[in-house]
């Protein structure tokens, strides 16, 4: 499994986030993960990139599990989140140098244009992040991300500040990397993208796994049905 | 190099190159230490004999102020854009964040306090250069910088950034300003090596102490 | 973490903290007895001098206290559970009290006999210093933005600062070397203590120390029931 998440809770303050969640991801794969704001769909997300510590339950990523071999799993995973997670007065290309430090990536200038060339991005690779417009920073953003070439990528509402080209450009991507065999987990508001583009979905709301299955086997009747669907108080 | 070096140098060198850029902090900081600087030759008038005597004091409460301004913003900027969560995401020891980032901090105050140097000597005529003045002042901005780099990750992410800061910090950092106040009087009045010692030892110990501890609790300040 | 402890029933204290209640009332009467009837009358100090009985046990109380902070602390950032927790917090708090006490009595006994509320030697330094941090400690959990961050937080700030509280007294000692004009010396020589003097210290140290266990006590479930209470108040949404 490249992502198998059990019985995964957590609160902040007083308000439960998720409460017993159990997902699992298989190489190759895309799980599309849909919900309405505040239903956890970002949360889950940051356990699993483990910038959250579960209160209980267990995550593992690529088989390293997030408790004992948190290195391992950080090495493995790529992250795109709502921010950009750049630093402005970088340019696109000092950034990515590093990023690519830090993770230790071998060969860096050339995986940098590689990777900023695969996302259409090579124009701009010497202007400073703070003159990109958001578009472009988030095609920055997820070069970032794939830079060390990563086996499990999260993408947490890729779609926005993306236009048509950049929307295209990521359906492409997310093929190209579960082609190679990698695991791809995405959040997102788009139902019928999600249902075309993943092959599993799982729909969240108020922190629980309201439907999960084959994205084959699941129509958007039932994904909006369970979208809105409400929780009694477990006795 | 070890992946633990490697990528506090890493850290170290984007932050230096990021305010080489903006010189937003040190510009702001140093500005803040020479106000007070002038504020405290007005409240005190001191004439050149009490100079002497208070003068060790005014500069250090001088530094350590700006300092506190300075450190603050440490985490400001990896908070507000997110990108604190990007070195997070990254797997490096969450040691070599501490210690790249209590790098850039200590780089500043060293820089900041070179510069207050000679205003010192402007607005006080107080000269305090000397080899020993120079371990005082480094191992007091070692000791300085490792307990407001830790409390301030912690400040960032609060409500009350700016008053957490100070209210947690001077307390736990006494014996440094302590021993930097009396290292440097003990200097002025023609002392050495000899004389400021015991100083010198106890900030080295407060140093290797803070360091070692503040590394070991840095993850637990950042985890969610 | 939370949710392990969601289907706990309200801490039950069964009859021990009475017991403790009652055992500790008996003390302190015994206590308020010795300090205020049986023990002489200190000869150059006069009778301010019976704050003694109450300033030393309190400070020492305090200090122990702070102990338990530091000792919890490290549990909580080992085993991250809440009740290590609650312990430290509770410890910190009861200490936080005991240590203003102390603070007021010393000031109030040192104005008559050294003619100053206060000094700055070693020891008034340290104890000023940790009654700072430990300040710093609970309002870091006040500013977290959620209840773990704050424990997490909180840990950190009280092993801090008990590491710091030796290198705080020794820049205080010996920075006094250099001001000589000072007053000096410790609040009490208790090494020449009259027997009747040294077995009422004592004797209200044991009541200070039952004191604090049972308010320690019964903070510590109080606060597991708050904890309870907002676990349940967090599934009902």
């Amino acid at each position: 499994m490249a992502v198998a998440v059990s019985g995964l809770s957590k609160t902040f303050g007083t308000t439960r986030a998720l409460v017993d969640v159990h997902l699992s991801v298989g190489w190759g794969e895309t799980l599309a993960v849909l919900g309405h704001n505040g239903a956890g769909k970002s949360t889950l997300l940051r356990v699993i990139a483990s910038l959250v510590r579960p209160d209980a339950g267990t995550v593992a990523v690529g088989g390293f599990e997030r408790a004992k071999d948190a290195a391992a799993a950080r090495s493995i995973v790529g992250y795109v989140a709502h921010q950009p997670l750049l630093y402005d007065d970088l340019t696109a290309a000092e950034n990515l140098a590093f990023f690519a430090r830090l993770y230790g990536v071998r060969d860096a200038r050339a995986r940098i244009a590689e990777v900023l060339d695969d996302l259409g991005a090579s124009a701009w690779a010497d202007r400073r992040v703070r003159g990109l417009s958001n578009g472009m920073q988030k095609r920055v953003a997820i070069a970032r991300a794939l830079l060390h070439r990563p086996s499990v990528l999260l993408l947490d509402e890729p779609e926005t500040g993306l236009d048509v080209d950049g929307l295209a450009m990521l359906d492409r991507l997310v093929r190209t990397v579960t082609d190679g065999g990698a695991a791809v987990v995405m959040t997102t508001h788009g139902m019928e993208r999600g249902l075309s583009l993943a092959d599993r979905i799982a729909v969240l709301a108020e922190g629980r796994v309201a439907l999960s299955g084959r994205t084959a086997e699941v129509t958007p009747a039932d994904v909006r049905a369970m979208l809105t669907r409400q929780y009694q108080v477990a006795p | 190099m070890s992946t633990y070096l490697r990528a506090a140098m890493a850290i170290y060198w984007k932050d230096v190159t990021v305010e080489a850029r903006t010189k937003e902090t040190v510009f702001g900081v140093l500005v803040f230490a020479l106000i007070v600087t002038f504020i405290f030759k007005f409240t005190f008038d001191p004439a050149p004999r009490v100079v002497a005597l208070i003068g060790p004091g005014i500069a250090w409460v001088a530094y350590i102020f700006a300092g506190i301004v300075g450190m603050g913003r440490t985490f400001v900027l990896e908070r507000d854009r997110g990108t604190l969560e990007a070195l997070l995401l990254a797997p490096v020891p969450r040691e070599a964040i501490y210690l790249g980032k209590l790098a850039g901090a200590f780089t500043l105050m060293i820089v900041v306090e070179a510069a207050m140097l000679p205003v010192f000597v402007v607005l006080h005529d107080l000269s305090f250069l000397s080899l020993p003045f120079a371990a005082t002042a480094v191992l007091a901005t070692v000791g300085l910088a490792a307990v407001g780099t830790l409390f301030s990750a912690i400040a960032v992410q609060t409500r009350a950034r700016e008053l957490l800061l100070p209210l947690l910090f001077l307390p736990v950092t006494l014996p440094v300003i302590i021993a930097a106040v009396s290292s440097t009087s003990l200097l002025l009045e023609g002392g050495g090596w000899r004389e400021v010692g015991e100083w010198l030892r106890l900030m080295l110990a407060f140093d290797i102490a803070f360091l070692v501890l503040s590394s070991w609790a840095f993850e637990s300040v950042l985890e969610e | 973490m939370a949710t392990a402890e969601t289907t706990r029933a309200p801490a039950k204290m069964g009859l021990v903290q009475p017991a403790l209640l009652l055992v500790g009332a008996a003390f302190l009467l015994a206590d308020l007895y010795l300090i205020f009837a049986y023990v002489p009358t200190e000869r150059v100090m006069g009778i301010v001098q019976r704050l003694f009985y109450f300033h030393v046990p309190t400070v020492w109380v305090g200090f122990l206290a702070f102990f338990i902070v530091f000792v919890s602390s490290i549990a909580y950032l080992v085993k991250r559970t809440d009740v290590w927790d609650r312990r430290a917090y509770v410890a910190g708090e009861v200490g936080m009290l005991f240590l203003t006490v102390a603070m007021v009595t010393g000031a109030i006994w040192a104005k008559p006999v050294w003619g100053t509320w206060w000094v700055w030697d070693a020891k008034l330094t340290t104890t000023f210093v940790l009654w700072l941090i430990y300040i710093g400690y609970l309002m870091v959990r006040a500013y977290a933005p959620d209840r773990q961050r704050g424990a997490r937080w909180a840990a950190i700030v009280g092993i801090v600062g008990f590491v710091d509280v030796p290198i705080v007294y020794y820049a205080a000692e010996l920075w006094r070397s250099l001001h000589p004009e000072l007053v000096t010396g410790p609040f009490a020589e208790t090494g020449s203590l009259e027997s009747s003097m040294r077995a009422t210290l004592y004797f209200s140290t044991l009541t200070f120390m039952l004191l604090f266990v049972y308010l320690f006590r019964e903070r510590t479930a109080q606060r597991a029931n708050e904890q309870a209470l907002d676990e349940l108040r967090a599934r009902l949404g």
